[in-house]
Formats: structure tokens, C-alpha cells, sequence
């Protein structure tokens, strides 16, 4: 990455405005051109720098949900509960943590109604119990990751 | 902002926006007229559509999403805070104006597994780097934090962009 990525990472992580030409005005206000900006994003995009570039959709708003839950599983039984748990849809992300909860998980379902029959669905597969912690509030979603 | 937030009435010619725009906008010169021609839509009704899905906060914000590994930052930790239910509000928002906190939440505790009711998201190069910046939410908090813990990621079992409209 040089100077000029680093600006487009640190600079247009919101604010990407909505016009014909939307390339052409961010790349203005980032010391270059529109060409320029947008084979620099696909070239960030193509390292994997950048996940993504575009709308972040509000996931409640759209009438959809989202939880974060958690098991204790058993050393022993952890890659086949993992493989459980990874093959249903609703399931985002899982990570491995280092906790007696050692199994983390996001679940993102069309209708907040979904969320509960996704994870009896879980706990009945798995045999392990689901701790079911969804957000009570939002204090922050970033951005701002330095690069 | 409460997980109760109301719905914004969404029709059928958004849903077809969001379904088309979610995983990211063309890197092409006029990226919301190449949405427009691909759902045959008129390129001023998906660029308005989707000024009121800003407006309303179903968009929460329009650019770049950096991938925190890429970027070097390697470690991550999950902090977790025991407080009390009264004050967690105010402390959340501290915590979360907090310039290396990439996410807090307020949830529910299990008890007794789990006494933790506020969460921090924290990033750093080394495990090092995050241990430093959960002492500082360590400080911040003083004796109003009754326990916290740090749960560092071991391994990625699964990560799939998250699709919100099928």
C-alpha cells in the first residue's frame, strides 16, 4: 500500500456520495482522479484489503435479525459441532475462542421470529446448550481503521 | 440505538436494490447506473431510493469496508465487562468513542456462566497491542467495573458475507 491508498482506506470508509458520477467527486476530494480511484479499489479489493466496497445495510431495519451466541463444547467434540454449526445458512461467522464458552457465533435470519427456532434447532443437533446474548444496545460500529 | 429499532417500510423495488448492491457497488464510472440497468429500473429512482435508505439509516454508511487482518491487525479480542445494568448505558458510550473499539454492544448475562454484560471489540497487531488497549478500558471503567475477561480468537471456523436479503 502507498500514500494514496492509505488515504482512499482512511478516507472512504463512509461518505461515498450518490450521483452519477460518484467516483469522480470522492476521487477529487482524495488527490486523484476517477480512473485512478477505481482501478485502486479493485486492486485493494483483489488483495483482500478491502472486504467490500459499497452500502452497509442497517440489518434490523430491513426487518431481518442478527444475535450473537455461544457454547461450551467439549475439546474432543469441537470439530464436529463446529461442522453442525457451519452448515446451517444462518449462520454468519463462527469463531474459535479461548473461554469455557469456547464456540462464538453470529446468526443473521430474514425475521427476528427466526432466531429462536434456528437455535433449538442448533442445541438439538448438537446436543450442547446455545447462550443466546442479542444486542440490548448499540454503542458504536466502527469506522475507523487506520491503515 | 436499540435492538427494537423500528422497521422502515421497504418495498419490493428496494429489496431488489439491497439484494443487488449488498455485496458491494460496481467499480465502474456510474456505478448506480449500472445497478439501474441490471434491474431495469430508471438510474434517478435507485440513486433516490437509496438517498431515503441513508436518510433512514437502513444504509448505514456508503465506502470502504477494510479487513482488519489485511491491515495487520492480528489479534483481536473480544473484552467483556461486568457493570452494573444502571450504568451500562453511559459507560458503553465511553467505551464505544473509544478510537481502537471496532464494535460495543450491551447484552444479557448467563449466570453463572457468564457475568458479562457490556462487550468491547478490540484490535491490534499483537495480542500485546490488545492486552495494552483493555487495560486502558480497564482505567476508563475504574470501580465501576465489577469483572471483565478477554477472549481472543483462536480460529476462524467459518465467515460468510453476511447476506441480509435473499
Amino acid at each position: 500500500m502507498d500514500a494514496l491508498d492509505r488515504r482512499i482506506v482512511n478516507g472512504l470508509q463512509g461518505g461515498f456520495p450518490i450521483c452519477e458520477r460518484p467516483y469522480a467527486e470522492a476521487a477529487a476530494e482524495l488527490g486523484t482522479d476517477e480512473a485512478t480511484l477505481v482501478a485502486r479499489l479493485k486492486a485493494l479489493k483483489a488483495a483482500g484489503t478491502l472486504s467490500r466496497f459499497g452500502p452497509m445495510y442497517h440489518a434490523e431495519r430491513l426487518g431481518g435479525a442478527l444475535t450473537l451466541a455461544a457454547m461450551a463444547v467439549p475439546e474432543d467434540d469441537f470439530d464436529r459441532v463446529a461442522e453442525i454449526v457451519n452448515a446451517f445458512p444462518e449462520v454468519a461467522h463462527n469463531y474459535a475462542r479461548e473461554h469455557a464458552l469456547n464456540m462464538w457465533f453470529v446468526l443473521a435470519t430474514e425475521t427476528p421470529e427466526r432466531i429462536p427456532d434456528v437455535l433449538a434447532a442448533i442445541e438439538a443437533a448438537t446436543g450442547h446448550t446455545v447462550y443466546d446474548m442479542p444486542k440490548i444496545e448499540e454503542f458504536f460500529i466502527g469506522l475507523r481503521v487506520e491503515a | 440505538m436499540t435492538a427494537q429499532s423500528r422497521h422502515e417500510a421497504l418495498d419490493e423495488v428496494d429489496r431488489r436494490i439491497v439484494v443487488a448492491t449488498q455485496a458491494g457497488l460496481p467499480l465502474v464510472p456510474r456505478p448506480y447506473h449500472a445497478v439501474a440497468e441490471e434491474l431495469g429500473l430508471d438510474p434517478d429512482t435507485v440513486m433516490g431510493r437509496m438517498r431515503r435508505m441513508l436518510a433512514t439509516g437502513v444504509i448505514r454508511r456508503i465506502g470502504a469496508v477494510p479487513n482488519h487482518y489485511a491491515l495487520g491487525l492480528r489479534a483481536n479480542g473480544m473484552s467483556v465487562w461486568d457493570v452494573a445494568d444502571e450504568g451500562v448505558a453511559a459507560l458503553g458510550r465511553q467505551v464505544g468513542a473509544l478510537d481502537f473499539v471496532s464494535h460495543c454492544y450491551h447484552r444479557p448475562r448467563h449466570l453463572p456462566i457468564w457475568p458479562y454484560n457490556l462487550f468491547a471489540m478490540v484490535h491490534g497487531k499483537s495480542r500485546a497491542e490488545v492486552a495494552d488497549k483493555v487495560a486502558s478500558i480497564a482505567d476508563l471503567l475504574g470501580a465501576a467495573c465489577r469483572g471483565h475477561d478477554v477472549l481472543y480468537s483462536t480460529r476462524i471456523l467459518k465467515k460468510s458475507g453476511l447476506r441480509l436479503v435473499a
